[in-house]
């Protein structure tokens, strides 16, 4: 295993001096007002100056959906491609291009229900991508049709008796997929999705980020049952590395394995913070990374951070490593040598 | 003419041919392939001029013994240029019954038969459906039949080996390989070798090989079962140095060629599917030409990949067949309405949906020309001969790299897996496809266009001052941004069409072979080419005013084609399809073209073609 962890920061000479405003393009956003996405993009921006490589490095790749138009906004190289298919086109550049720093925004339909067998395959290959999942639980593009993330008995334009449908786990997927970094964050939590972002940028190899993201038209207060300011301490999870699972208002909750299953123990009487579980992102098994990609509210608070960090050589990596390492044996590839491959015969004039 | 051989110790009556055309059937399992390839590679050696058509189902081991488990392999050789398998086999190989009931109806009359006779027995009989053994019945009498027990003489030769029988039973092929090398006096040199390096870490296979393959020759020259061996000469080609090359092969290397003419890295991303599988397996033998390949999850990741890396400024390639360019058809679309380079490469093979995938067809004409949402038109190139497959696969990059646009390349299963010789060419007669990415920021915008191609600049990410974002949106004219103003989609639609019909002026006129205006052309494209133009060269010996043009541009057609196909009395169009060039012609150039169709997983024979030339010149 090689360490991963360092960006490929741009070469070396002038240092890069931007801030927020170098990444925010000449284009207004055009999302509803009051949509999540804004936020978003704010953070994103705010973030961007931080890793070290210039404009010109970065590019934002989406698909289709209120996401996808995400790359208009930001003032680096930007494709806005077909639904699903962001990430196909970011393994090609990132696998021919390895030094550029390549982002993917995607939405829940996006990415799960099109785009699902392309999150895998990314995901699973370690291609170092950064993958943005605005999660939103709805259509909302196409104006309200129900999506892989919906609520069981949700009442959608296409569910008016109530969807039929489990919905989806996306950490789940994520973390079967293999993905290196998997985190979770929400977009009225500035601070937190800023510093989610942050380090989702600063993960060498394949990265799912999922923003719980509000629809405020097609499906206002998806997530408000516990995002909410006035309860969110007692139904949610921050989890940092290496700290106990501690939560509530009071700080006064927190999860354990009681067997192989989690519960929710509430602190004190003869039970202390030696009982809970303690985050390990590092963790190489991801028994415990499953778990937190599952448990939800109201069963569970829900979590958010960063639930897997681990190292592995990327994709790209991988395949340059392999064209290096053909040049070392081989020598760099003679053409005439190519064509001429085989039993040949000489023709007299 | 007959002259005696001194060399060989009886008496053997040597027979000079021009053309000669061998089948070796056998079950799938019996290494038929091998065989064929094994003797295509020594008489390519030899000199002749050939062409191959390997025939195999598409089951790797259909159940042994069984009609549809035979597998077939097709050459025909020359001592004078040859653009065809050969329409029947003056030879057939027929290592069991089954093989024997497959192909004999194919055989020239009184052509020669070589069986195994030890596989006729009750049991494979029965399994081939015949009654009683053709070889005692009498049913075989039109035909000159050999009958050697291949498979009890090789096990003899291979005695002592520390084999499984089962191990022995698989080098019989190389047995009747031998025997075939003597009978048309074929090297063993060039097979020999390969059995040196194939097995290098099985040294008994080698020697196993090398017993079977010895064993054979020696059993043709001292057996006196043969009366007569055939001499074909070598043929004159054009100075120069070849090698026998199938199409697929040549496509790879075409490829390789182009990456390394534009001075720009190869990345191609594929999904397994026959018979394109080949092109991403022999590309992922070139990473030291900085060549990266990537086996996607699916077909539309394949043509994603392929264009994120040519939006990096390589040259971003996939490759598939017919069920794998409907998926990618969305993908085609982004990169015309983005207007990236990519090429896009599909080997056609018979369809509708799974089809017969092993089985060739020109079908997918009008899926490259108009499969996608939208008016979405994309360049089309075909290669003629699998030896052609190089020089189009660079055309293609030569095309989507100065115009800015995805590329169809149409292959299909005939030249992707059939073979002919290659002269190699020297790399001063290749094409010069650089192109620097631009980075001027004076006067740029994303969509503004050269004056003469309309093409838009490539500019890559990682250049400074340019950062601009495109997509599948409409684009505003010049500024690229999105657009959804109508005058705005119908110049950028107009633009879009233009800039493609524009390469029609960047491409060589279609040229005629025989006079240029008269009775009947004959107009082809793709693997068709070598039917056609034998059919013709017959036609034209006997008086007959029969010209033959080939299209390798399908769109935009050449700029003459419209004149070339009003200046004959009659149009004929062959296709191995239901009539999709025909529609194109008819449709383009209001000329009533005839078109003559077979569809039946096989290439067109030279006699099919000749027979409906010769009823529409009054002929019949």
């Amino acid at each position: 295993m090689t360490d991963q962890q360092t960006p490929a920061a741009a070469p070396a000479g002038e240092p890069i001096l931007l801030t927020k405003k170098d990444f925010v393009s000449d284009v207004d956003p055009r999302w509803c007002p009051g949509c999540g996405d804004y936020s978003i993009l704010a953070q994103a921006q705010k973030a961007m100056p931080d890793f070290g490589y210039r404009r010109e490095d970065i590019v934002f790749i989406s698909g289709i959906g209120c996401s996808g138009r995400f790359p208009y906004y930001m003032n680096t190289y930007g494709f806005h491609s077909i639904h699903g298919r962001a990430p196909t086109l970011a393994t090609g550049l990132k696998a021919s291009r390895p030094e550029l720093m390549v982002w993917v925004i995607t939405g829940d339909g996006d990415a799960l229900s099109i785009g699902g067998n392309h999150i895998l395959h990314s995901m699973r290959k370690n291609v170092d991508i950064k993958v943005v999942m605005f999660n939103n639980r709805i259509y909302g593009l196409t104006k309200g049709q129900v999506s892989p993330t919906s609520d069981f008995g949700q009442k959608t334009k296409t569910t008016p008796g109530g969807s039929v449908n489990y919905p989806i786990h996306p950490l789940v997927v994520a973390l079967a997929a293999e993905a290196s970094f998997v985190a979770r964050s929400v977009d009225t939590f500035p601070d937190h999705l800023q510093e989610t972002i942050s380090r989702a940028g600063h993960h060498k190899g394949s990265t799912f980020v999922e923003v719980l993201q509000n629809c405020n038209i097609f499906n206002d207060g998806a997530h408000r049952e516990f995002t909410d300011k006035e309860v969110r301490d007692d139904r949610m999870i921050f989890l940092r590395h290496g700290e106990p699972m501690i939560f509530g208002k009071d700080r006064d909750r927190g999860i354990r394995l009681n067997g192989v299953r989690p519960e929710v123990v509430r602190l004190g009487d003869g039970i202390t913070e030696e009982d809970l579980l303690v985050h390990d992102e590092t963790s190489e098994d991801p028994t415990i990374h499953f778990m937190l990609g599952r448990i939800y509210w109201p069963e569970f608070p829900v979590p958010v951070g960063v639930i897997r960090n681990v190292s592995r050589t990327t994709h790209d990596a991988l395949l340059q490593g392999q064209v290096d390492e053909a040049i070392r044996r081989e020598g760099r590839g003679d053409l005439r040598t190519a064509l001429g491959g085989g039993e040949t015969w000489t023709v007299g004039g | 003419m007959s002259t005696t051989d001194p060399t060989t110790e009886h008496e053997v009556e040597i027979q000079e041919l021009d053309r000669v055309t061998v089948r070796f059937a056998g079950d799938s399992g019996d290494g038929m392939q091998v065989t064929g390839s094994q003797f295509s590679q020594s008489t390519a050696v030899f000199g002749n001029d050939l062409s191959t058509l390997p025939d195999y189902p598409a089951e790797i081991r259909a159940p042994a013994g069984s009609l549809t488990g035979v597998s077939g392999f097709q050459i025909s050789f020359s001592s004078s240029p040859i653009y065809t398998p050969g329409d029947a086999p003056d030879v057939l190989v027929a290592m069991n019954p089954a093989a024997l009931k497959r192909n004999i109806g194919d055989l020239v009359a009184g052509g020669a038969v070589i069986v195994n006779g030890d596989a006729f027995t009750p049991n494979n009989l029965a399994k081939a459906g015949y009654a009683n053994n053709p070889l005692t019945d009498g049913s075989l009498k039109g035909y000159n039949v050999h009958e050697i027990p291949i498979t009890t003489l090789n096990a003899r030769a291979l005695e002592g080996l520390d084999m499984t029988p089962k191990q022995v039973d698989l080098t019989k092929n190389f047995f009747a390989l031998g025997v075939m090398f003597w009978l048309f006096e074929r090297s063993m040199e060039p097979t020999l070798e390969w059995l040196e390096e194939k097995y290098a870490k099985r040294p008994v296979f080698i020697e196993a090989n090398k017993r079977a393959l010895m064993a054979g020759y020696a059993f043709g020259e001292t057996t006196e079962i043969f009366h007569t061996h055939y001499r074909v000469a070598p043929a004159k080609l054009a100075p120069g140095t070849y090698r026998n090359i199938t199409g697929n092969e040549a496509t790879a290397l075409g490829f390789l060629t182009a990456s390394q003419l534009a001075e720009r890295n190869l990345f191609y991303s594929s999904y397994p599917i026959t018979p394109a599988s080949e092109i991403l397996q022999q590309l992922a033998e070139y990473k030291n030409f900085g060549v990266k390949t990537l086996q996607a999850e699916d077909e539309i990741a394949a043509i994603g990949a392929a264009i994120g890396a040519s939006y990096g400024g390589g040259l971003g390639l996939t490759g598939t067949s017919g069920p794998g360019m409907a998926l990618k058809s969305e993908m085609v679309g982004l990169a015309v309405i983005t207007e990236i380079p990519l090429v896009i490469v599909n080997v056609q093979r018979a369809g509708p949906s799974t089809g017969m995938p092993t089985k060739t067809e020109q079908a997918d004409l009008f899926q490259a020309v108009f499969g996608r949402n939208g008016d979405a038109p994309v360049p089309v190139v075909a290669p003629a001969s699998p030896g052609e497959c190089f020089a189009y696969a660079i055309e293609a990059w030569r095309l989507a790299i100065r115009h800015m646009t995805p590329v169809v390349y149409l292959s299909d299963a005939f030249l992707a897996t059939g073979s002919e010789p290659w002269r190699i060419p020297e790399l001063d007669e290749l094409p010069d496809l650089r192109a620097p990415d631009h980075t001027e920021l004076e006067g740029w915008h994303p969509y503004v266009r050269d004056p003469e191609t309309l093409a838009r600049p490539w500019v890559v990410p990682g250049t400074p001052g340019l950062e601009h974002r495109i997509g599948g949106l409409e684009k505003l004219d010049v500024l690229g941004t999105v657009s959804y103003d109508p005058d705005n989609h119908h110049r950028m639609s107009l633009l879009r069409a233009e800039k493609i019909a524009r390469i029609a002026n960047d491409i060589p006129p279609l040229e005629v072979f025989g006079p240029p205006e008269g009775e009947l052309l004959i107009l082809g494209w793709g693997s068709s080419f070598g039917a056609i133009r034998s059919a013709v060269e017959r036609l034209q010996a006997r008086g007959k005013s029969v010209a033959h043009a080939h299209l390798r541009h399908l769109n935009p057609f050449p700029s003459n084609t419209g004149d070339v196909v009003r200046a004959y009395r009659q149009v004929l169009v062959p296709e191995v399809n239901m009539g999709q060039l025909l529609f194109l012609i008819r449709g383009t150039y209001l000329v009533d073209a005839m078109g003559f169709n077979l569809v039946r997983g096989k290439p067109f024979q030279i006699s099919e073609i000749q027979m409906k030339a010769e009823q529409l010149l009054g002929d019949l």
